[in-house]
């Protein structure tokens, strides 16, 4: 895979994003929410990875802190090399302009008065590109023709779309800039499959002609397999486990891995024999009272698990073919890390 | 006494016949559900799928008598029967009846359905007073009860708070518990589990196919998830622009289509088999109910149009050698004829 030997884009380090919980704006501290708590990945130039995992867990706040939209309370991100936690405001704008976010729901974040036409060209000249007024009106309209908009819808408010215009308008600003990198933050939930299915090919177009890098964060587990070149699992504000999609999608490893895999209804599963339910019993535990040890113990089904797993936190260790795997059982069945 | 029980349960639980459901709004006409006709029968479960603004919701509540009005209106010669007892029509008291005893619905935002002002266990209690005449410590016994029933941890202290306190998962759960309080013999959920995570989407199916079983109550469920649909139902129908395009078992009409949309949509699903490729998609947009296309309303859209397809509407016809049914002109006895032809 040339994804494989391209440059590393972006290194994330040990990212953690701990918020205080108040009761309301300016009440007492009541404790500490791990949003994220020490995670590391890396995207290569024209990678996709996909982050998945409950609501909850802290995708989110993974994309805003690395983004600098949050600050994050601990760790590094490497952006092309440069530090972006300490890049200074111009830094930081030229940054914006290689590293963008598109959101689930697009219409939040579009401005309501201005048309699709007046949106994009406001992002050329914000980052002085294609030239003069005659220059970005062209481009706006090459851009809207790059995720299957047509001309005429330059001059159309974002109401006036659908929810799958409205996307792709939203990608379409995303991509004004020349972006090197995306994240997609649920970009694709809230569609229907036809439109779902238009746009992931959308994103799969701009990666092999842009060789754009996408984080892609989505809680269906079928568009990140057909997308994502690795996947990473978080639970709890950790990175459970990580691999090539291809990999982790035929043997996971991970107790929680296993649970979410089993749990997707499949059109297949009803009328295949083999296929193995993993029930999870209740909901994901509060990041503000995480258990001790192991974060998933209470809810795991490991045949292995034991008092060890209340004890030790486990890490993310190397397991071969590129995955890692934070189980203390797992690891010791292969033989690894340890 | 017997006789008459034995024909009880021949009857079809409910039959909807060319329903018609239109809304009049200053941009004119929306037919929202126009002509749809599906069956329910005793302790089935039946899919309804089919992309937003097809027209799913609207026909739950035309069958719940709730469809708001105006702007809403269920036109004459539409026609739901629930257990042979038409309803088009009926008297209001006869509709309250047969909401508060017969078929129960959980709609498709569960927040806004549940009062945050009030503890969940009072709404239960609510509901359980209206349904069941039960008060007092009867009746908050029974909603504990019913709590357990739909598997909420410590009933007890769920019993006690509100909305806001529960997560997604188990508020949708409260809102079972409130839906069984009547005993119902038909529960229509309309999406019950897209706003939440597959894990608890799991535990929330898992749930209402056990329900369905102990209850022997039928379910007719609402969702855009096809998977969904195929792991919960016995058979499905598929919704296009206000009408039923194709109708049959889960099993044959998931893994043997009959309809172009359907087989579009099948095949839009990515995942593994479709790593590193593009996906087939259907062109176009969906139409707008103020303005559906002449003939089949799928026309400008088919892969397989043929010249009739855009002057003549098709009606649901049977699948020959199956018994399904689909809207479009390719199972007419003609077509049918024209590919033996060419096979021979
Ligand atoms: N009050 C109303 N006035 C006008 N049109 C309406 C009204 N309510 C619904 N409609 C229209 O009726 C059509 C069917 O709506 P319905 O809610 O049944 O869709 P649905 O299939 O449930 O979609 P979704 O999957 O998004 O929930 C839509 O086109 C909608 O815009
Ligand atoms: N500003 C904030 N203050 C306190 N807690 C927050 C804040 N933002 C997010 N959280 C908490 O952090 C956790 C992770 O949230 P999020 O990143 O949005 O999850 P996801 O995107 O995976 O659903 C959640 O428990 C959420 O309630
Ligand atoms: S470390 Fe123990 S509790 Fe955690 S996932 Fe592994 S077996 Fe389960
Ligand atoms: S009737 Fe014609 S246009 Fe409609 S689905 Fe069938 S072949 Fe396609
Ligand atoms: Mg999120
Ligand atoms: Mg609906």
């Amino acid at each position: 895979m040339i994804a494989g030997e391209a440059e590393v884009l972006l290194e994330v380090m040990d990212l953690s994003m701990h918020f205080s919980a108040r009761d309301g704006a300016w009440g007492r501290v009541r404790g500490l929410v791990k949003a994220v708590d020490g995670i590391s990945f890396t995207i290569r130039r024209g990678e996709t990875l996909g982050l998945v995992g409950e609501s909850g867990c802290g995708k989110s706040t993974t994309a805003r802190s690395l983004l600098r939209l949050l600050e994050p309370t601990g760790g590094r991100v490497l952006f092309d090399g440069v530090d972006v936690l300490s890049m200074d405001a111009r830094t930081l704008r030229a940054f914006r302009g290689r590293a963008q976010i598109v959101f689930q729901d697009p219409f939040g974040s579009l401005n309501p008065r201005s048309t699709a036409g007046g949106m994009l060209e406001e992002a050329l000249e914000v980052h002085h590109l294609a030239g003069d007024a005659t220059g970005r009106g062209r481009r706006a309209v090459e851009l809207l023709e790059l995720v299957g908009l047509r001309a005429e819808h330059a001059g159309r408010y974002p109401h006036e779309f659908s929810a799958g215009q409205r996307q792709r308008l939203g990608i379409a600003r995303a991509l004004s800039v020349e972006p090197e990198f995306i994240v997609l933050d649920e970009a694709v939930s809230a569609l229907d499959v036809s439109v779902q299915a238009q746009i992931l090919n959308l994103l799969s177009d701009l990666k092999a002609d842009l060789g754009l890098a996408y984080l892609f964060i989505a809680h269906d587990l079928a568009v990140v397999e057909h997308l994502c070149d690795r996947v990473a699992v978080m639970y709890l504000g950790k990175i459970v486990e990580t691999g090539p999609a291809e990999r982790l999608y035929r043997a996971p490893r991970h107790p929680y891995t296993k649970a979410l895999l089993s749990a997707v209804p499949s059109l297949d599963a009803k009328f295949e024999s083999g296929h193995e339910r993993i029930m999870l019993t209740g909901d994901p535990p509060s990041p503000m009272n995480p258990p001790s040890g192991c974060v998933f113990h209470p809810r795991c089904s490991h045949p292995k698990k034991d008092e060890a797993c209340r004890r030790d936190m486990p890490d993310l260790a190397d397991c071969g073919e590129g995955c890692f795997v934070a189980c203390i059982k797992e690891r010791s069945r292969l033989g690894g890390g340890a | 006494m017997d006789s008459v029980t034995r024909t009880e349960a021949d009857e079809t639980l409910l039959e909807v016949r060319d329903l018609r459901t239109y809304f009049h709004t200053r941009a004119g006409t929306a037919r929202a559900v126009d002509g749809v006709s599906l069956r329910v029968e005793r302790g089935e479960s039946l899919g309804l799928v089919g992309e937003s603004g097809c027209g799913k919701t609207m026909t739950a509540l035309s069958v719940m008598a709730l469809v708001p009005s105006p702007p809403g209106e269920v036109l004459p010669g539409s026609s739901i029967r629930f257990k042979g007892e038409e309803l088009v029509g009926a008297a209001e008291a006869r509709l309250r009846r047969m909401r508060g005893n017969e078929v129960s619905m959980i709609f498709q935002e569960p927040m806004t359905s549940l009062n945050p002002v009030h503890s969940v266990g009072s709404q239960v209690v609510e509901a359980l007073r209206l349904h069941r005449g039960l008060r007092g410590r009867e009746a908050a016994a029974a909603a504990v009860e019913l709590f357990a029933e739909v598997r909420l941890p410590d009933p007890e202290v769920r019993f006690g708070e509100y909305p806001h306190q529960l997560s997604g998962g188990m508020r949708q759960r409260v809102m079972i518990a409130m839906a069984l309080s009547c005993k119902p013999q038909l529960l229509i959920a309309d999406e019950p589990t897209t706003a939440l995570d597959v894990t608890t989407q799991a535990q929330i199916l898992d749930l209402l196919s056990d329900l369905r079983q102990r209850r022997s109550m039928a379910v007719l469920l609402i969702s855009h998830d096809l998977g969904v649909v195929s792991a919960f139902c016995d058979r499905v129908s598929v919704m296009y622009a206000g009408q039923i395009v194709e109708e049959g078992s889960a099993e044959e009409v998931f893994h043997h289509p009959r309809h172009p949309y359907t087989q579009g949509l099948l095949a839009s699903l990515p995942g593994r088999h479709s790593r590193g490729t593009r996906l087939p998609v259907i062109p176009g947009v969906a139409p707008s109910p103020t303005l559906w296309p002449h003939g089949c309303r799928f026309h400008e859209r088919c892969p397989l149009v043929m010249d009739r397809c855009a002057k003549d509407a098709p009606d649901l016809l049977p699948v020959a050698g199956s018994d399904r049914t689909a809207r479009c002109w390719l199972e007419s006895p003609e077509s049918a004829a024209a590919r033996e032809d060419t096979r021979a």
